[in-house]
């Protein structure tokens, strides 16, 4: 029986796979892998391993197919297959990660640097020492710019792989934040912390870049 | 500034802030805080728009011979 929740076009889609229809197949593989692939980097050590979970994952969906309710979206549920093959993959290397932890890895990280911050013992204290520039005076071209994007890009690509991993399902591929906890197992607080990390770090990348240039 | 909360601890606040996550109380001493700090205005500006950012990047897309092979797997699957 398919679900109530299941968005119309994950019920064609499975249709389709089910029927065997090939371009239906690279369109799920075009539009997921590449999510999969970072998914998988949590987990296991090198990237060549992370592929072959992938291709694993695949495989487990397409067996799971007929048994696929919609209870979740086919995204979700694509995205937690990965997910498990990936931990397992990742406890038979030796490499498994404390999910429970992950929210953690940083206890002392801020946001932004406290350098820029007036001093305890200042008047001010705690306020904008060296705030933040608004982005209207940033000229349009560049805040527009290819350049911009590849700066956010990379940013991200340097995070640690939870931050990247949640950062990119929420930001980039609009996730919604149950959505992320469901495939990563990880609670609505953790979830947030790794979030909040992440969009801080990229933030200051984006901050720095807009810097430059200006007098 | 707004009396009570400090730009230091408004910047660790802004992700419950924009998830909507906030306490009623809190998030109105956020905004109030907002409407008259240019420099955290300028920090939720900075981090909003690299979140909208963010979802107009693509993503780099898996190598091709992995593609074939995942193309494949599908075939023999279709097939079994």
């Amino acid at each position: 029986m398919l679900g109530t929740n299941q968005p119309r076009g994950d019920r064609e889609l499975v249709a389709a796979l089910l029927a065997g229809d090939e371009t239906a197949f690279v369109t799920v593989v075009d539009t997921y892998g590449p999510a999969m692939l970072r998914l998988a980097r949590m987990y296991v050590r090198t990237r060549a391993v992370a592929e072959e979970v992938v291709q694993e994952a695949w495989l487990g969906v397409l067996n799971g197919l007929k048994r696929f309710e919609g209870r979740s979206s086919l995204r979700t549920w694509i995205f937690r297959i990965v997910t498990n093959v990936a931990k397992t993959r990742g406890e038979r290397e030796g490499r498994s990660v404390p999910f429970s932890s992950l929210g953690d890895d940083e206890p002392d990280g801020k946001a932004v640097d406290p350098d820029r911050f007036f001093p305890p013992d200042h008047e001010s204290a705690g306020a904008w020492q060296f705030p933040p520039r608004s982005i209207g005076d940033v000229p349009e071209d560049r805040l527009l710019s290819q350049e911009t994007l590849a700066v956010i890009d990379k940013a991200i690509e340097e995070l640690p792989p939870a931050q990247r991993a949640v950062i990119t399902m929420r930001d980039t591929q609009g996730l919604s934040s149950d959505e992320v906890c469901n495939v990563l197992d990880l609670t609505e607080t953790n979830q947030r912390v790794l979030l909040h990390r992440a969009r801080s770090k990229v933030r200051l990348a984006l901050e720095r870049y807009l810097e430059e240039g200006q007098a | 500034m707004a009396k009570g909360l400090a730009c230091k601890e408004l910047v660790e606040l802004i992700t419950d802030y924009l998830e909507g996550m906030l306490p009623r109380r809190l998030r109105k001493r956020v905004e109030k805080h907002l409407a008259a700090c240019d420099g955290c205005t300028g920090y939720v500006e900075q981090m909003r728009f690299m979140i909208e950012a963010a979802g107009r990047l693509t993503e780099e897309s898996l190598p091709e011979p992995m593609k074939a092979e995942l193309l494949h797997a599908f075939q023999d699957w279709r097939a079994g």
